[in-house]
């Protein structure tokens, strides 16, 4: 039984951290039908982001929780100025291109950022602080659930309550929401369209960014290379769920952890990959518009 | 009855204005002005560049040559459309409909009007993500603002349902309302009678009358229902080809010939 949880709780952990990044992934999508290639680049930065300011501040003698903190919020602003820039750069000037084009600059520009931080650091796994301190409380379960795991699920949780706020009930989150089902008329009421883009671009990177910190403390290594396969990952979570629909990428990320945890922890470890995908293939044949997406009749 | 208006002066004026796709000439020079407090039509038949100009005024297409200009009513600053994006347009007190519906379907009936009223909100997005107490201020008269507005337009009764489920009379009603949520001094309606059944179209008619009385707006339509631009207008357009083929009251338009030619030619029994 405590297997059981072990791995039900490790699928969990994956889950939240494919469901962080596969939020921008699935809000992109939602807004510019793009598949934004280069999120899992801007979830790498921003795990270097944090373990650059993180040995600085280690060095000045500060405290975990203030470093965890601060390296954090470095993070996502930096991130998130990685995702405006690309948006304003690799995909504005092309937007009434065919997709195609903007599918083509968006792996360029993942290719780009993945060489840009192999050459600007290094290509060796660089060892990340463990900045998530040891909770007492949770001592007696320390087989089963580690401190990092918990913040990870509290963080995560969090961010998606924030976001669902946001969406439903701000302004900005109308104008997204009225973008994306009709961009010209969104234009037409008054909303800023490029400004409602790049707020989404800014948020989604944010929350890439607070993955990234998050799964580098928890598994204590990074290189330049993490964000493609999360980024994978975190694509196929959206698409499992419904590219497009929030909960559905959470949905879709939770799926997919908890299926790479099980099978990992009672088939084989080896494998791990190939069943993620080939699970995806049998979703895919079932339900193509994936687990909550609606198969859109509607949009000529 | 229309001549009893005394209308102010130029709110809308458009010069020589000519668009092309391509090979085709859709707007050939076409010259059309709006005064305060007018219901202006512009009529022809189907292809005749009508959608294609508001397209060009709304800042959806650059048009090829030409000038727009607006002469808002309080602050009195001629400004050109010409460059404007959508948005600017529409922020300086232009608002629009389409000839199909187009509402956000998958939300509610308040938060349609809502997103238009957004563009008079002084907020920025810091605004709305931190929410300070202005902010919520500020949103819960867009939300007061947005309610009186649908019950001006007598649709308040939906106030909560989604956009897609509501009855087609109400829909093109809720499209005017969020049009109007964005403030406008000219209202541009493209076929607003489109798809109504001639009780539906009665509402209608008084709905933009009360409209331009209340909101003091100026009103520019494009409509094919003969009997409600000859009863609304007070002034019509008829273009054909992209070109101002007659202008002038309903009274003169029923008798010129250039346009029972070009227009009403088999609708006229010798």
């Amino acid at each position: 039984m405590d297997y059981f949880l072990e791995l039900f709780l490790g699928g969990l952990t994956r889950g939240s951290i494919y469901a962080l990044i596969a939020l921008g992934y699935t809000m992109v999508y939602g807004i510019i039908e793009l598949i934004n290639f280069a999120h899992g680049e801007i979830y790498m930065i921003g795990a270097f982001t944090a373990l650059i300011v993180a040995g600085v501040l280690t060095l000045m003698g500060w405290n975990e929780i203030a470093i965890l903190v601060i390296a954090s919020i470095v993070a996502v602003i930096y991130s998130s100025a990685y995702g405006f820039t690309i948006e304003k750069i690799a995909y504005k000037p092309i937007r009434k291109a065919p997709r195609l084009s903007a599918l083509i600059s968006a792996i360029g520009m993942s290719m780009f950022l993945q060489n840009y931080v192999l050459l600007a650091q290094t290509s060796d796994f660089l060892p990340f602080p463990s900045l998530i301190p040891q909770f007492e409380f949770l001592e007696p379960y320390a087989h089963i659930i580690r401190p990092s795991e918990l913040v990870i699920y509290t963080v995560t949780a969090s961010v998606m309550v924030a976001l669902t706020i946001m969406i439903k009930f701000t302004s900005i989150g109308k104008a997204m929401r009225a973008t994306s089902q009709d961009k010209t008329m969104a234009a037409l009421v008054g909303i800023d369209v490029d400004r409602v883009i790049s707020v989404t671009f800014i948020v989604g990177s944010a929350t890439a960014a607070i993955g990234g910190v998050l799964i580098a403390s928890h598994i204590g290594q990074i290189n330049f290379y993490i964000g493609f396969i999360a980024g994978i990952k975190a694509f196929v979570a959206a698409v499992l769920g419904g590219i497009g629909s929030i909960p559905g990428a959470v949905l879709g990320a939770l799926v997919l952890g908890w299926t790479e945890s099980f099978f990992t922890g009672y088939v084989s470890s080896d494998y791990e990959d190939v069943f993620a995908f080939v699970f995806l293939v049998f979703i895919l044949i079932f339900r193509p518009a994936g687990i909550l997406g609606r198969s859109e009749a509607e949009k000529v | 009855m229309a001549a009893a208006h005394n209308f102010g002066k130029d709110v809308l004026e458009v010069r020589s204005l000519s668009m092309d796709f391509g090979g085709l000439r859709a707007l050939d020079k076409l010259d059309l002005s709006v005064r305060q407090g007018e219901i202006v039509a512009l009529i022809g038949p189907n292809g005749a560049g009508k959608t294609t100009f508001f397209n060009c005024i709304t800042g959806l297409h650059a048009p090829t040559e030409g000038e727009m200009l607006i002469h808002p009513p309080n602050q009195g600053k001629t400004q050109r459309l010409n460059g404007l994006k959508p948005n600017r347009v529409t922020e300086r007190g232009l608002a629009r409909t389409f000839q199909n519906i187009r509402l956000f379907p998958n939300m509610t009936v308040l938060e349609n009007v809502m997103i238009g009223r957004h563009c008079r909100m002084s907020a920025g997005i810091p605004g709305a993500i931190f929410r300070p107490r202005s902010t919520r201020e500020e949103e819960n008269q867009v939300v007061d603002d947005s309610y009186a507005m649908l019950e001006k337009i007598g649709i308040e009764q939906f106030v909560n349902e989604l956009a897609m489920n509501l009855p087609y009379g109400a829909q093109r009603r809720l499209e005017i309302a969020r049009a109007m949520a964005t403030d406008p001094f000219i209202l541009l309606l493209d076929e607003p009678a489109a798809g109504m059944n001639p009780q539906e179209t009665r509402r209608l008619d008084e709905l933009i009358l009360r409209l331009r009385e209340q909101e003091k707006i100026s009103i520019l339509l494009i409509e094919h229902d003969m009997k409600m631009v000859m009863s609304l207008s007070d002034r019509i357009y008829v273009v054909d080809y992209g070109k101002k083929i007659a202008e002038g009251s309903p009274e003169e338009i029923k008798r010129n010939p250039a346009v029972i030619k070009a227009y009403l030619g088999e609708e006229i029994d010798a």
